[in-house]
């Protein structure tokens, strides 16, 4: 039991009076790297939202880090669904990584010059922000930074208290092919090394599919968990959706869900993410 | 320019002696400095946080705020904190958590802008009072403030400051990442509401010296000045209030020596200010820019 990190039993999510899933059970372990798929709409961040403790299971059970979501998000590193900083932000990578530290306390900063726990905050600060690679420019201000710089940042900032869960709202959304795979191996990195439970929420698997423990899947009011071969499949994946759904593998691993009503996506806002 | 100076001499020492020799120049000097200290750290959140726009609708509500004092025999401050107090309420509730700008609602506080406006006009003529007393209501009246003003001014700062000081580090936190503080427990909404109230209570004690319209001087550009110079959030507010002072003080020296009011040097030294850092700037990004097109970042 003590190994084990997120579970919901027989869980209602709705937004208003709008279910958006029901009836879902979930088990994942402490160090697992779970990536949460499903189309536009399906609660995918409406899940994150739950284990934050930021909206309440209409039906069911959920226990997070063995206590009721928000009673633990000081051991939760979130990181919410955004394209970017616009260039507009004037603020460095690194204050941004700090606030994430100890944003929350009240007053003021002393300099560091002052006070030891000023200068260990900093110390950590550039620990975990080398920790992601990002030490070459995390004292520009974010703005400027091309969008795989800043969700590394970003993933820093998640980091820096030590969490024992990361929750990433689709940190890879706004990033090249290339730069998917290469945050998706750091955030594998991390899950191994630190013992990091880490959820992340992603349009494709593809890029991070050689990565991950396993996967939950939400479509058509539900949702289901399990490894990638066992729930990316067509069999499971067309009782999810209520309708025939095959799912492809090319020549070189990557697989094609093919059948899914899902409507064209600049259709079909993103109001999963309930900002 | 030297036969405008009149007074001026070579002798700075002598003519510091000569700026503080009367009491209104000590007062003014004095609620000078307190409301610039002010402006500047408070100015530099709203600046960061974006609520330019907020800032400027309690500013104009503070002028049918004290026109309306002076036309029911109440203390000009009574007009000026009761308007921006009430004005920065009515603000939060339009502006609820989770709405990063009031940028979707800035027609309907347009509108109410020009009303608060019309308003103050009206109260002007109802006082039947003569042009004087308008043009101080908008463009202040640095060189008639009171002793007893200037003790006012000083616990409404340093009540302001001490709560500023008490909220820094989470406002900053809200102010620049709302999504990541709201989760990890900063009460943004809350923060919210108490900077619109400190914001209201800086714009008011502005209002008193600049009046309502040359408030954005100490309010606005010197923290713009002190972001375009450093990004760092420390240096950035302690450099804001340092050049709110030093307009302040500079403006106030020169306008003693010259035929031209305070309010007018005040604003145009932190407009040159500001010009010059953003063209010093431009030329800097211009000759360290690896950007082949160099195109405006």
């Amino acid at each position: 039991m003590s190994t084990q990190a997120i579970r919901l039993d027989g869980a209602t999510a709705r937004r208003g009076a709008r279910p958006v899933w029901s009836g879902v059970d979930l088990s994942v372990r402490q160090g697992e790297f779970v990536a949460v798929l499903g189309p536009n709409g399906s609660g995918k961040s409406t899940l994150l939202h739950i284990l934050l403790g930021l909206l309440a299971l209409g039906e069911g059970t959920a226990t997070v880090l063995g206590g009721r979501p928000g009673s633990v998000s000081a051991r939760i590193g979130y990181l919410p669904q955004r394209r970017s900083f616009d260039a507009g932000t004037r603020v460095r990578g690194l204050d941004l990584v700090r606030l994430g530290l100890d944003g929350t306390r009240w007053g003021f900063p002393l300099p560091a010059a002052l006070s030891p726990r000023a200068r260990a905050a900093a110390h950590r600060v550039d620990e975990v922000v080398e920790l992601v690679g990002a030490s070459a420019y995390a004292r520009r201000p974010i703005g400027a930074l091309s969008g795989g710089e800043q969700q590394r940042l970003l993933i820093a900032q998640a980091l820096v208290r030590r969490p024992r869960m990361l929750l990433l709202d689709e940190p890879l959304d706004s990033l090249d092919l290339s730069n998917q795979g290469a945050v998706a191996a750091l955030v594998q990195r991390i899950c191994k090394t630190e013992g990091v439970t880490v959820l992340l929420v992603a349009h494709d698997v593809n890029p991070i599919l050689p990565y991950l423990d396993r996967v939950i899947y939400f479509a058509g009011g539900g949702g289901v968990e399990g490894t990638p071969r066992e729930v990316i499949t067509g069999p499971t994946l067309s009782r999810l959706y209520g309708v025939p759904v095959e799912v492809l593998e090319t020549s070189d691993g990557r697989l094609v869900v093919v059948g899914t009503p899902e409507p064209p996506a600049h259709h079909h806002p993103r109001h999963d993410h309930g900002h | 320019m030297g036969i405008e100076l009149a007074g001026l001499s070579w002798n700075p020492l002598g003519d510091l002696e000569q700026l503080t020799e009367f009491s209104f120049m000590v007062q003014a000097l004095e609620a000078g400095t307190i409301v610039a200290t002010m402006a500047g750290a408070i100015g530099w959140f709203m600046v960061l946080r974006r609520q330019t726009f907020a800032g400027h609708t309690l500013s104009v509500v503070a002028f049918p705020g004290a026109a309306g004092a002076t036309l029911a025999g109440l203390p000009l401050a009574a007009g000026y904190f009761g308007a921006c107090g009430i004005a920065a309420l009515a603000l939060s509730r339009v502006s609820r958590p989770g709405r990063e700008s009031l940028s979707s609602e800035s027609a309907a506080i347009g509108t109410v802008q020009a009303f608060g406006l019309g308003l103050g006009f009206l109260f002007v003529t109802l006082y039947s009072g003569q042009l004087s007393d308008l043009q101080s209501l908008l463009f202040g009246t640095f060189l008639g403030i009171t002793a007893a003003q200037v003790q006012t001014l000083f616990w409404v700062a340093l009540a302001a400051l001490a709560i500023l000081a008490a909220i820094g580090r989470p406002l900053l936190f809200a102010s620049v990442d709302g999504a990541v503080a709201r989760a990890s427990g900063v009460p943004t909404g809350g923060l919210a509401l108490v900077f619109l109230l400190l914001l209201g209570l800086a714009v008011a004690a502005t209002a008193e010296i600049t009046g309502a319209l040359l408030v954005f001087a100490l309010l606005v550009t010197p923290p713009a000045t002190a972001q375009q110079i450093t990004i760092r959030p420390g240096p950035g507010l302690v450099l804001s209030v340092a050049l709110a002072l030093a307009v302040t003080w500079l403006g106030l020296g020169i306008a003693y020596f010259s035929p031209y009011p305070v309010g007018f040097w005040v604003t145009s030294l932190s407009f040159g200010l500001y010009v010059t850092v953003r063209l010093v700037r431009e030329i800097l990004a211009r000759r360290y820019r690896h950007d082949p097109l160099g195109a405006p970042a």
